[in-house]
This record gives C-alpha cells, structure tokens and sequence, in this order.
C-alpha cells in the first residue's frame, strides 16, 4: 500500500504567490493613482497654481483649521479616552458605541445633522454669538465632529496600552490621582498623543463632506483644499484640481512620515 | 504595625472576606498562598489601591482604610516594579520627595545615600528601559524607601530573577530591613524567600490567613 505524503512536505509556495498576487493589486492601485496625479501637471504648473489668491486663501485657512481642529480634537480626546481607560461607569458601552458614530456615518449626513442642529433654539442662540453656519467656526466644527472621534480612540487604545500600575505606585508615593496623571501616566502617553494629534489633522485636511453641506464652499470665506478640489473640478479646471491634491497628497505623505517616525504603527492600526 | 480585622475585599467576583492579620512593628512578614489565593488582593488593600467592603486596616495603630494610598504612609513595589519610563533613575528615586516639595539639595542629598544602599550609583542618569530585572528591583525598592514609609509592601520582589540575582537580592533586602527598620510584608509562592527572610510566615489559603506554627518564634535572618 503506498503511503500517504507527509503534510509536510507540500511547497507553501502556492501560498505565498497568492499572498503577494493579492496585495499586489492593492499597492499597484495606491502607486498608479500616485503616478497619475503626478504626471497629470508639473512643478511649474503647481507653482502658478498656488500663486492664484483663492487658492492660497483656502492653504491658509486649511492650515488654520486642520492645527486648531488639532488642538481641540486633543484637549477632548486625552481625558475622554482616559475616562473610558481606567474608569467603569454605567453606560460605558452605549458611550463607546456613541463615539463611533461620527467615524461610521456617512460625510454628508455628519453636515446635514450640524446644520440641522444649528436650527434648534439653542443652536440659534449659540449662532448669534458665534455664527457658525456658512462662516469659518463651522468650518473648524465639521472637522472636530469627525476628527476628534478618530482622536478619542487613538487616546483610548493609547492609555489601554500604558500600565495603570504605574499610576498605582504613584498614588501610593503621594500623588493625588490629577499628580499621578500630569506627572506619570500622561508623559507615558505622548507617543498616543502625537498620533491623535497627527490623525486628527490628517482627517482634518481630508474632510470634505461635512464642510461642504455644513460651512458651504464659498471662495475666499469658507474654501479649504478639499473644497478647492470639488470647486475646480466643478468648473472643469482638472490641472488645477490635481494640483492642489498633490498637495495634500503631500501633507499626507508628511503626516505618514511623522507616525512612522516615532514607530506607531500598531497604535496607528488599532485607532483607526 | 500592619492589623487586619474581619477585612472584607471584594473585586468584581472574587472575594476575600474575615481576613485578620496581625504582623508587629519592625518584623519581616512574608504572606504565603497559591497563584489566585488573593495575596496581591490583600497587599494591595493594606496599600489601597483595592476598595475595602469592610473591616479594619490599621497600619501603627491609625486607621486607614478610608485614607487615600498618599495617606497611608507605605512605599509599595508592584510585582512588576512599574518604573517610570519616562524618567531617570535618579528621578524615580526622587519622585515622592518631589511630590512632598523636598528641596532639591535634600533630595539629591537622599537620592545619593539610596543609591549608596542599593548600588545604584553608575544608573542615576539611565533610563528604566535598558535595565537588568535586579537593576530594576532595586530601583523599585529605592523609589519605595526614598520618603522613608514605616512599612513597606513587596509583591514577589524575587519573582523573575535569576539564582544569582535573587541571591543579591536577599542580602540587599536584609540590609533595607536594617537600614529602613520599617515593618515589610512580602508577598510570595516561593517557600525559599519565606525561609531566607522572614520573621514571620503567613499563609493565605481558602480564604483565611493563618500564621505558620511557629514562625513567630523563627530565627532571624543571618545580618539582621
């Protein structure tokens, strides 16, 4: 009778091409759209491009937006994803589910739903003071309602990941739990917070739908890079759409390049 | 002193309850039981870092156990040191002087006769990260020390280390106990550290704590 081939001995080979031929595709897509956009214009088109006043205001007003998003998504997230570390409170499911609403809802109902609430008593009384609607804080609103949920997690996973032992020992050498998290548990956690802070901004620059139906997309007002994108290309000026997506091509490249820098891939693949 | 009366402990199904416990000033208790018997459960309580349900905890005759863990007075080493990473050894050592607004002379001063103690002197300047699991007790041990706690609760300081290091370990924990004179409860599963070390030998097990007949009376340890 013959005997059976070991299991062993088969060739994983069949394995691995089938690895590689799968991802492959993947990365083929990412680099051709990259190629495309590049080869698409030239440095001295960008250059005139970016001398174009509108386009420099919605630059600035995209920088202005995406660090103070930043900034506020942070102040935020950093107590919010401790609270949900190191705290159990009736309700903590239904607060962890919440937080997740503005990363899985569609863009445009995120903007639908600001607006909406802005015509509400209290949003009216808040617009007389600060407007919001179709003015720059909607702009900076848009993006926080989306940003600082991808923020909150970041900072979550982040303090899950830092042993609350420390903050223990700290407590018994005299700390009152504020001295044990300035002093101990948050310069643990500046590698999370550089994270959020990065994906915040990433996210930032990269909203579109919530500002569009939220803050509108007049020039010179209420226009950032996403919403030059959408504007060019709805005057049919594609040289001038790819241009300004190279540069956020670019930004994100940078932000990329930041994460890697300071090794927080695993951090950056729970978050998001 | 360290007094337990009818301590009740209860973390989330487990619970340990009637713990009494009695270990005088200045001895060497070691706290004995299975993995999962509530050793660490105890010790944290005495440190209050677990809530207590009910009873007594007095620590030098003063109730404490609804005093927050600043209040208490004890220098813990977890299991697992917990060091801060993000600072020096020297700022370990001198993380609850600071805490207690020492002036910087005073502590430099302290931070130098702990690292004299424990051998520490050529680590000041180092990170946690890079050091041996002894380096790394030791600095436990001296962050623990540093405000002077008349009690000290070690939770398997021994765990971890290799023959040679544990070695080191005991002679060093000796001369703490002679240098400190603080009361010192550790918890462990292995019968050599309790046979090395102690004064007194404690056994948790089924839920109540039974001191070993006759370790009251043990010899002390050689160097104490």
């Amino acid at each position: 009778m013959k005997q059976a081939e070991a299991p062993t001995s088969r060739s994983d080979a069949p394995f691995h091409i089938g690895l590689i031929l799968l991802s492959s595709v993947y990365l083929v897509l990412i680099v051709g759209m990259l190629v495309a956009d590049a080869s698409f214009t030239t440095p001295r088109a960008i250059w005139k491009i970016l001398g174009s006043a509108e386009i420099r205001y919605a630059v600035k007003l995209s920088l202005l937006s995406c660090s103070l998003t930043t900034l506020l998504s942070l102040w935020v997230a950093v107590p919010f994803g401790y609270a949900m570390s190191r705290f159990r409170f009736p309700g903590k499911g239904l607060v962890d589910a919440l937080v997740d609403i503005p990363i899985v809802l569609p863009p445009l109902v995120v903007g639908l739903s600001l607006l909406v609430l802005f015509q509400t008593p209290p949003g009216r009384l808040i617009e007389k003071v600060v407007p919001f609607t179709y003015a720059i804080p909607g702009v900076i609103l848009a993006q926080f309602a989306v940003a600082c949920a991808f923020a909150v997690r970041t900072m979550r996973v982040t303090f899950d990941q830092i042993n609350p032992r420390s903050e223990q020992v700290a407590l018994t050498l005299g700390c009152t739990r504020g001295q044990a998290f300035w002093q101990v548990t948050l310069p643990e956690a500046r590698v999370g917070v550089l994270t959020a802070a990065t994906l915040a901004w990433a996210r930032s620059l990269g909203e579109f739908g919530p500002i569009l139906v939220f803050a509108g997309a007049t020039r010179m007002k209420t226009e950032v890079l996403s919403t030059t994108v959408f504007l060019e290309l709805s005057i049919g000026n594609l040289e001038a759409a790819v241009a300004v997506s190279l540069l956020m091509i670019m930004a994100a490249v940078a932000v990329l390049l930041v994460v890697r820098f300071f090794g927080l891939e695993a951090t950056f693949g729970k978050a998001v | 002193m360290i007094r337990l009366e009818n301590l009740t402990v209860r973390v989330a199904s487990f619970c340990l309850a009637g713990i009494d416990l009695e270990i005088p000033s200045g001895s060497y208790a070691v706290l004995m039981g299975r993995t999962g018997s509530g050793k660490t459960t105890v010790l944290e309580a005495i440190c209050g870092l677990k809530p207590v349900a009910g009873g007594v905890i007095r620590l030098d005759g003063r109730e404490v156990q609804h005093l927050k863990p600043a209040a208490r007075g004890i220098g813990y080493v977890p299991q697992d040191r917990a060091l801060f990473q993000t600072m020096t050894v020297r700022e370990n050592l001198a993380f609850a002087l600071g805490i207690r607004r020492w002036s910087r002379a005073a502590m430099e001063q302290r931070v130098q006769e702990l690292s004299r103690l424990l051998g520490l002197a050529s680590l000041l300047d180092r990170k946690p990260c890079g050091l041996s699991g002894g380096e790394s007790q030791r600095v436990a041990l001296g962050r623990a020390l540093a405000a002077r706690p008349s009690i000290l609760c070690l939770d398997e300081p021994l765990s971890a280390l290799d023959d040679e290091t544990r070695e080191e370990m005991y002679a060093l924990l000796e001369s703490v106990q002679q240098y400190a004179g603080a009361t010192i409860l550790h918890v462990t599963h292995h019968r050599g550290e309790a046979e090395r070390l102690a004064d007194r030998v404690f056994h948790l097990q089924d839920g109540r704590i039974r001191e070993q007949a006759g370790s009251e009376s043990l010899p002390a340890s050689p160097g104490r």
